[in-house]
């Protein structure tokens, strides 16, 4: 579904990515650990396509077409969707007028029939109950004075409701407390299905006890240096990163 | 021999009117008012030397020539009256081409105690009270805009609420202007006094067909002890037209007042507030809210003075300019010695949409006691580039995106008004606003 060969990204001048190759099947979740500064923010910038992160080399495929060619709004449309680790609040805007607007623009661009007021409210009302988010949360100004995992609930409700294929989630599980990681962790893992894949970026091992990948990755300076199923995670967490990169004593 | 360099002049020539004279059954009194206001303007309008006048230019306007007001039966497009109609009850007073039009209007049932009145009929009625407000507060020998209205002044309306009346339908004031082959003038007076404990919440819509015309409206509102009156007002007239307003406002002891402005429309326009509080523990919330492109010229001066302590001001300005439009914010507030335990705060931002617009920010707070909380600030800038990525990352287009960003900043104002149908109504007027932009938007 998504393939990235020999990435090279630089952000401010400064090369972050060096050469970054990663191939995720549908129906497959990844996840990439690594330490602070090794590229993981960088690699969920460039597959959404935000201004400043500068490819200077490789490839990036979705499904065969050449991912980075497009806007942002049309990698959204395709099928991309991040989960940002620190969503942006947005003044003025209702969250719910936002959710509406970018669903309806989706859904559009893939030819589907766009939502009217009331089946937008049904289908909205369906996917917040189940992240226990309240109506008059998505009354308010997009994520402004929300909590930390009022934001990251908002992240996973607009991916319920967009229906990505190929969803990045950075650091998703960042400041959330047991519980709201649990909610967090059960919206992520309805939305698993053979036809879809998922990048999850992470600091720590908590959120992998929740939502279970096929493959672990570890990222550093750039680039994935070591790759392995779910023991992976948990023996990095044993050993810390210096403790599993590759030469490193057994 | 070397030519001396000239000073510019502090005013500008204006023709206007000066051959004006008393209208028929006009009360001695408002004749003498007139006659006074014409002195003044006799040595012209303020130019940009005078410096509250710094940053709008009346010299394009002061060469156009504008006719007085004709006596024809006043009639509204229906496309207008439709436009201005709110989704809730309301006492409606309508006024077209600067006259009153009771057939369109619809004053409906109110408690004893409140009356609404048009100026002739208040008047004829209660012509002692009339005149005693007639000019108490918009100072006709010290501001140009009030001078001219006083000067030129053919009707209006007066609203009096006494002690402990309460209106519970706003009352909305409609100003439409036909299109017509002659640019006409139009000067309003509103007068408002609220009495004790009373509350009013107060509507003005200004709408027009296209065309060339001037608009000067002043209000007069007195804010009595305990008092609330809430103003809300929608400009959002032609592109051919000059719209110079003056709201002038005082308060007593616990009154509160709060204003919504939202200024769409006008080539050129000036929105003056002039308020006084003369008692302690009142309340000033003041927002404004303009949206203007092309070469339209926004101005909105503000000027509050703490004559008394422990009362506050709230202040809050937002313009979004687009095109090669110029948004002008100057606010003056005065806290006057012995005002002590003033809590007054003022912020003024802009939103620019393009290299070729202008915004001119002039907070000055002279203050003159010393226990006091004050705070001004002023930013401009353009839109937030993490927020647009953050919405074209979930599938909006740029254009959209920019537009959800442009409505959501002019929303933080609207807001403030506290009616859902009033608030509607605004928002509605906000985004038609908008999209009349929106080539330049997108």
């Amino acid at each position: 579904m998504l393939e990235i060969r020999n990435l090279h990204a630089k952000v401010d001048g400064r090369e972050i990515l060096q050469g970054l190759d990663l191939v995720i099947n549908a129906g497959e979740m990844h996840a990439i650990m690594g330490p602070n500064g090794s590229g993981k923010s960088t690699l969920s910038y460039v597959l959404a396509g935000r201004d400043g992160y500068e490819v200077t080399a490789g490839s990036v495929l979705f499904e065969g077409h050449d991912l980075l060619a497009l806007k942002p709004e049309e990698r959204a449309r395709a099928g991309i969707f991040l989960a940002f680790q620190y969503p942006v609040e947005v003044p003025g805007v209702p969250s719910a007028t936002f959710l509406k607007t970018a669903v309806n623009a989706v859904r559009k661009a893939r030819g589907e029939k766009e939502y009217d007021a009331f089946e937008f409210l049904k289908l909205m009302k369906a996917k917040r109950d189940a992240l226990g988010m309240s109506e008059d949360m998505l009354k308010r100004p997009l994520n402004v004075g929300f909590s930390g995992g009022e934001k990251k609930r908002n992240e996973v409700l607009q991916m319920a409701l967009l229906e990505p294929r190929f969803m990045v989630l950075d650091e998703t599980d960042s400041g959330l407390d047991v519980d709201a990681l649990r909610v967090v962790a059960a919206g992520i893992n309805a939305l698993r299905r053979a036809d879809r894949a998922m990048l999850v970026i992470t600091h720590y091992q908590r959120l992998l006890d929740h939502v279970r990948p096929d493959v672990v990755h570890i990222l550093s300076k750039g680039r994935i240096v070591r790759s392995g199923g779910p023991e992976l995670a948990l023996e990095l967490e044993a050993k810390g990163f210096a403790g599993v990169m590759p030469g490193a004593a057994a | 021999m070397a030519a001396l360099a000239r000073k510019p002049a502090t005013t500008i020539p204006f023709g206007y009117g000066a051959e004006a004279v008393a209208r028929p059954n006009e009360p001695a009194w408002l004749t003498s008012k007139r006659a006074a206001a014409r002195a003044v303007l006799a040595a012209g309008l303020p130019s940009p030397r005078v410096e509250s006048w710094k940053y709008t230019n009346l010299q394009a306007f002061a060469t156009q020539a504008f006719a007085m007001l004709s006596d024809g039966p006043a009639d509204a497009p229906l496309a207008l009256l439709k436009q201005t109609t709110i989704d809730r009850p309301s006492h409606r007073v309508v006024f077209v081409d600067g006259r009153f039009a009771p057939a369109l209007s619809n004053v409906g049932a109110v408690p004893s105690g409140v009356t609404i009145r048009s100026l002739d009929d208040a008047i004829s009625s209660d012509e002692f009270v009339v005149a005693r407000r007639f000019g108490a507060l918009a100072d006709a020998s010290s501001n140009a805009i009030a001078a001219l209205n006083a000067a030129h002044g053919s009707g209006g309306v007066v609203i009096a609420l006494a002690r402990g009346a309460s209106l519970t339908e706003p009352v909305h004031l409609v100003f439409i202007a036909t299109a017509s082959d002659r640019a006409m003038a139009f000067h309003p007076r509103v007068l408002i006094e609220a009495g004790e404990g009373s509350a009013l919440t107060l509507i003005e819509s200004h709408v027009s067909e296209a065309g060339a015309y001037w608009s000067n409206p002043v209000a007069e509102i007195a804010v009595a002890r305990d008092a609330t009156v809430r103003h809300w007002t929608l400009q959002d007239q032609a592109r051919d037209a000059t719209h110079l307003a003056l709201n002038a406002v005082s308060l007593a002891q616990g009154a509160r007042y709060e204003s919504v402005l939202l200024a769409i429309g006008a080539g050129l326009a000036r929105h003056e507030f002039d308020v006084a509080i003369e008692g302690e523990h009142a309340e000033v919330s003041l927002d404004g809210g303009y949206l203007i492109g092309g070469t339209q010229h926004s101005d909105h001066t503000t000027r509050i003075v703490h004559k008394v302590g422990h009362a506050s001001t709230r202040e809050v300005y937002k313009g979004v300019l687009d095109g090669r439009a110029r948004g002008v914010f100057q606010g003056t507030i005065v806290v006057e010695p012995g005002a002590d335990k003033t809590d007054a705060h003022q912020l003024s931002r802009t939103l620019m949409l393009s290299v070729g617009a202008e915004a001119d920010a002039k907070p000055e707070l002279m203050i003159y006691a010393d226990d006091v909380k004050c705070s001004h600030g002023a930013s401009s800038g353009a839109l937030d580039p993490a927020q647009l990525f953050y919405l074209r990352s979930r599938g909006i287009g740029e254009a959209a995106a920019r537009a959800l960003l442009v409505e959501g900043f002019i929303a933080e104002t609207i807001e403030r008004i506290a009616d859902e149908k009033v608030r509607a109504y605004f928002t509605r007027a906000a985004g038609d606003g908008l999209r009349a932009h929106g080539g330049a938007l997108s």
